[in-house]
């Protein structure tokens, strides 16, 4: 069985950054495994611009900002392989692919990274009733058809979810001749950012229905109508609101879920609230040599984030392998508070000489004039003011690690309104 | 000319065809869309039943308990997922017991094998996410789960590799008689000698073009709720509820896959091509599922779906010669447990033809067997590097969900009545079937069924011949 | 009276809520940086977009290529912008980068390509 120093399980930013990392930090013998037929994962498809303003300081394309990440990686010599599909991992690191190529094949690993990225939720999942006619798409899947085929998916379009993908698709949808009749979003705001309502909705006139969703889908064999319905404040339909509309494609844009099939194999704890893994600040998962890092840990929404996190996930792995990973200085559990949805990593160790943690958590509501407030046991430790958050906005909360060191305590992050 | 043709071509009709296809006679079989199984086929609760359920010296009675034994064989010769894991029918209070002990009395009467009634311990032994209702369970150890598309696609397969010819798209308008049938399809004339109504929803509309009306057959339509596959089974067999005239209750099953299937419920419809799914209907349905396993955890569905059951005006199946039409033969108002009961219908109406006949020859080239579409993943690793070594193909996964490679996809095509839609794929090879509802692979099932059938990938479509999917390419002039 | 427009920066992800008050001099409030404040200037007086698209290819894995305008351009020939870039097929290999319409309608923007592709 041929064996590797590192095995990093997807080719696109996260597990790029994360064998580029490796690499700069000493690590010769890697692999990078990818299921398509080319690395960069989601990014292909992703052509609009907003990526690399924190990395590069530049805006960059999603192709572009793969594209740089892609050529470094040619440039470090580092083996991959494509058209690869990773279908089982063990908790001992032995990995067995399939390809073409190769057919069949189980190799072992002194360390691997987990970088699946993730997968969206489906119509299915959301329980819309009526009929099951062509026309309806995940917004992803769409996406694909339409930038890399080249394929139109429809002419007369409604999107269900006001996410960024959403909101993009909107625009490209325009932009390639279609008419997108509204985007709905179920509560009362838009799920993605402000920018993307600006330019992809406001730019070409196209409604944003807040409080709305889609209840029914029509159409014998292809989309013909749906039923709209306006949402009260406890997401129920407000009955005698139903409005049917004409359109022949229906768009899904309901969330993102990490995929981590190939985790739990391995027996990987998942963490119910992300769907990830349960990490440490060093991007471990709990099982000895396993690290994961991008979307399969929590949904991003900057990319640049992902190759923050994942060069932390490549550059211990490195240390890993290379025997120095040190004891842990702490044993800190976090938490969710509340407000908070959920918290990455879920465990603080301090295994090298960190001098910052980084948390990583979303709200679970909009609000305004609140403020972060981190608890280590029942003592403050940081409070940070912010004007404006929303769940569909990742946020950042910094904690000097001399605060933690030696601490069992449990780790709180919660959301208050200021001048409480 | 023919010598039989069956009008539809579901289960019914694919097994009937099947059994004709021994002897040496030329057949044809009737289908009015672009694949077989569309009809209720395509959407029912895949339960094999035990047949205690059905009154004797009925036809449900009499072909369930005939029917259901002949499974094991059928599955193995075609190579169908089947599983016998029993069933239970669940009583929520003393009173409902006594309905039990009315099916077991009945079961012992249809001479169905291994009843008994089972009290609540025991049965939280056996299934320990039952509700805290339930006082008591009428087991039947010989009721079964299956694939009824796999069943008929590999019935029709079969039929077709021995001889019978399918003709798909073919929309019967009218019957005429004189020596002979003319059978009139929007696709011309068929004549045969012989021919049997297997129409489903339909089969009271294809009776009346050649018959004195006699039955009338109405659409009721059941809707279901499908679960993602979990570590640990919501039930282990098949859970019904307190049988009432309605149907059989909301059900809990786990399918030949591994999902969860929850429903049906049971509503009329005048629509007989309406399938869609209702959200009251099935929030009824998660209601009443609920008293059987309280905490379903209905936040792994992955989709919901509708199927139409042909429920006749005589309350039972109709299988006869029509009398002032001879040579035309009902084989109508098959709804539950139409599938349990369809290898013992498929015989008997063979028989019914093959009493026409003085000396029928048998097809000396019958073969039995047919061998499905491997299932890559259920390979051992040998098996798996022999195959790829033979195909390549079956080295690229497409579907991520239910892990299915390319190579099954193309085989999938190939074969005779070979899928030429994205769900004639779903149906025999899985991608799509899986919690990503094909997001995944759908785009790359469309490629590999446009290269396989050498047909513009515009042209491809989803399942029935309107349901197209690219409505054009990006960059074309706009007017 | 001056008129006072609320305005959600596009120049990042941040989306800072500005606050735009036409005068003698356009006046840009709340930009959390330079970008900003020009943005709020240019959107009130000649507002701007980076186009991002993909144009056919020929003889390479995939039928279509992304790609974007190098500078924002006027926001009035987006549509105009596509139309040209609807006009165009290209032959592999493309390297990322590669000005693909040289001063797209005039405006001095290239339209660039927002990836290298090879010829198959």
């Amino acid at each position: 069985m041929k064996h590797y120093e590192l095995v990093v399980i997807g080719g696109g930013p996260a597990g790029l950054a994360a064998a580029i990392e490796a690499k700069k930090n000493g690590i010769e013998d890697i692999l990078v495994i990818e299921r398509d037929k080319e690395l960069g994962g989601i990014l292909q498809q992703c052509i609009h611009n907003g990526f690399g303003l924190q990395m590069f300081k530049e805006e960059l394309t999603g192709p572009e900002y793969a594209e740089r990440y892609i050529v470094e990686l040619g440039k470090m010599n580092i083996p991959y392989k494509i058209d690869t599909m990773v279908v089982d991992i063990t908790a001992d690191k032995e990995i067995s692919y399939m390809s073409v190529a190769e057919g069949f094949v189980t190799i072992s690993a002194t360390a691997i990274v987990l970088a699946m990225g993730c997968r969206e939720r489906t119509r299915g999942a959301v329980s819309i009733s009526g009929t099951r006619p062509s026309g309806v798409y995940n917004a992803g899947m769409a996406q694909l058809l339409i930038n890399t085929e080249g394929f139109n998916v429809g002419k007369k379009v409604i999107i269900l979810g006001s996410g960024d993908i959403g909101l993009i698709m909107a625009r490209r949808l325009t932009l390639e001749g279609a008419e997108v009749v509204g985007v709905l979003s179920r509560g009362g705001y838009a799920a993605g950012l402000a920018r993307n309502v600006v330019q992809c909705l406001d730019d070409f006139n196209i409604p944003l229905m807040l409080n709305r969703t889609i209840i029914k889908i029509n159409g014998k064999d292809r989309v013909e109508s749906v039923v709209l319905v306006d949402m009260d404040e406890n997401k129920q339909p407000i009955p005698g609101s139903e409005e049917t509309v004409e359109c022949d494609t229906v768009l899904f844009s309901v969330g993102l879920i990490p995929e981590n099939e190939l985790s739990e194999k391995a027996d990987i704890h998942l963490d119910r609230k992300t769907k990830g893994p349960l990490v440490d600040d060093t991007m471990a998962t709990d099982v000895d040599g396993i690290f994961a890092c991008g979307n399969v840990v929590h949904v991003h929404d900057i990319v640049d984030f992902v190759s923050f996190e994942s060069e932390k996930a490549g550059k211990n792995a490195a240390k890993y392998i290379q025997g120095i990973r040190g004891k842990s200085r702490s044993h800190v559990k976090t938490k969710a508070g509340n407000g908070i949805g959920y918290i990455v990593p879920q465990e603080i160790q301090l295994v090298h000489d960190e001098k910052i943690v980084e948390l990583f958590t979303r709200v679970r509501h909009v609000d305004t004039d609140v403020k972060f407030v981190v608890k280590l046991g029942d003592k403050v430790i940081r409070e940070i003011k912010k004007n404006h958050v929303t769940p569909s906005e990742m946020e950042k909360i910094v904690i000097a690690a001399s605060a933690l060191e030696l601490s069992n305590e449990i780790l709180t992050v919660e959301v208050t309104k200021e001048g409480v | 000319m023919y010598d039989v043709a069956i009008i539809g071509a579901g289960v019914i009709g694919a097994g009937i065809a099947r059994e004709l296809s021994r002897y040496d006679i030329n057949v044809a079989l009737i289908e009015k869309e672009n694949d077989v199984s569309m009809g209720t086929t395509k959407a029912n609760s895949a339960i094999i039943h035990a047949g205690y359920d059905a009154l004797p010296n009925t036809n449900k009675g009499k072909f369930n308990a005939l029917g259901n034994p002949m499974f094991d064989k059928l599955c193995e010769e075609l190579d169908v997922p089947f599983k016998r894991i029993g069933s239970y029918v669940l009583a929520f209070s003393e009173e409902e017991v006594k309905t039990l002990e009315e099916l077991y009395q009945r079961g012992l009467d249809n001479n169905i094998p291994g009843m008994e009634i089972v009290k609540r311990d025991e049965l939280l032994k056996r299934e320990p996410n039952l509700g805290d209702q339930v006082v008591a369970g009428l087991f039947a150890p010989t009721a079964g789960i299956i694939g009824p598309w796999e069943l008929t696609i590999a019935l029709a397969e079969n039929a077709v590799e021995n001889g019978v010819e399918l003709l798909l798209n073919h929309e019967v308008l009218d019957i005429k008689k004189n020596d002979t049938f003319k059978v009139i399809t929007n696709e011309g004339v068929i004549e045969t000698k012989y021919l049997i109504n297997c129409a489903g929803v339909f089969a009271d509309e294809i009776h009346n073009m050649i018959a004195e009306k006699s039955f009338e057959i109405k659409a009721w339509k059941g809707q279901y709720y499908l679960l993602d596959k979990m570590k640990e089974p919501v039930v282990n067999s098949i859970m019904f509820q307190c049988p009432t005239d309605k149907g059989k209750g909301i059900l809990i099953l786990p399918t030949v896959h591994n999902n969860t299937l929850i429903g049906p419920d049971s509503e009329m419809f005048d629509d007989k091509d309406d399938v869609e799914t209702d959200s009251d209907n099935l929030s009824f349905i998660q209601e009443k599922a609920k008293r059987t396993v309280h905490n379903l955890p209905m936040n792994q569905v992955i989709t919901s779906f509708a199927g139409l059951r042909a429920k006749p005006s005589t309350k039972d199946f109709i299988i006869e010669e029509v009398k002032d039409v001879p040579g035309f033969f009902d084989v109508a108002g098959i709804e539950s447990p139409g599938l349990s009961s369809a290898p013992a219908i498929a015989v008997y109406v063979a028989d019914l033809v093959k009493a026409k006949y003085e000396d029928l020859k048998e097809n000396i080239a019958f073969n039995p067997i047919r061998k499905a579409v491997p299932h890559f993943m259920s390979l051992s690793n040998e098996e798996k590097q022999a195959l790829i070594a033979k195909d390549a193909r079956y080295g690229r996964i497409v579907c991520r969900c239910e892990w299915i490679t390319e190579g099954e996809i193309v085989e999938s095509i190939h074969r005779k009545v070979g899928a030429t839609t994205v769900d004639g794929v779903k149906r025999r090879v899985r991608p799509g079937m899986g919690r990503c509802q094909g997001g995944f692979c759908g785009a790359k099932v469309m490629e590999i069924l446009s290269r396989e059938l050498k047909k513009d990938i515009k042209t491809i479509v989803k399942d029935r011949s309107d349901s197209y999917i690219i409505t054009g390419e990006t960059k074309e002039v706009r007017s | 009276m001056s008129k006072v427009h609320e305005l959600i920066c596009i120049a990042c992800p941040l989306g800072c809520h500005l606050k735009v008050t036409e005068g003698d001099t356009i006046l840009v409030e709340h930009a959390k940086c330079k970008r900003g404040e020009a943005y709020g200037v240019k959107e009130l007086t000649n507002p701007t977009r980076i186009v991002t698209s993909t144009m056919k290819i020929e003889g390479a894995m995939f039928s279509r290529i992304p790609v974007r305008t190098a500078q924002d351009i006027p926001k009035h020939l987006i549509f105009e912008c596509m139309k040209e870039i609807n006009k165009v097929t290209l032959q592999a290999p493309i390297k990322m980068g590669d000005v693909l319409i040289e001063n797209l309608l005039g405006t001095g923007v290239n339209v660039i390509a927002s990836r290298s592709m090879k010829k198959v």
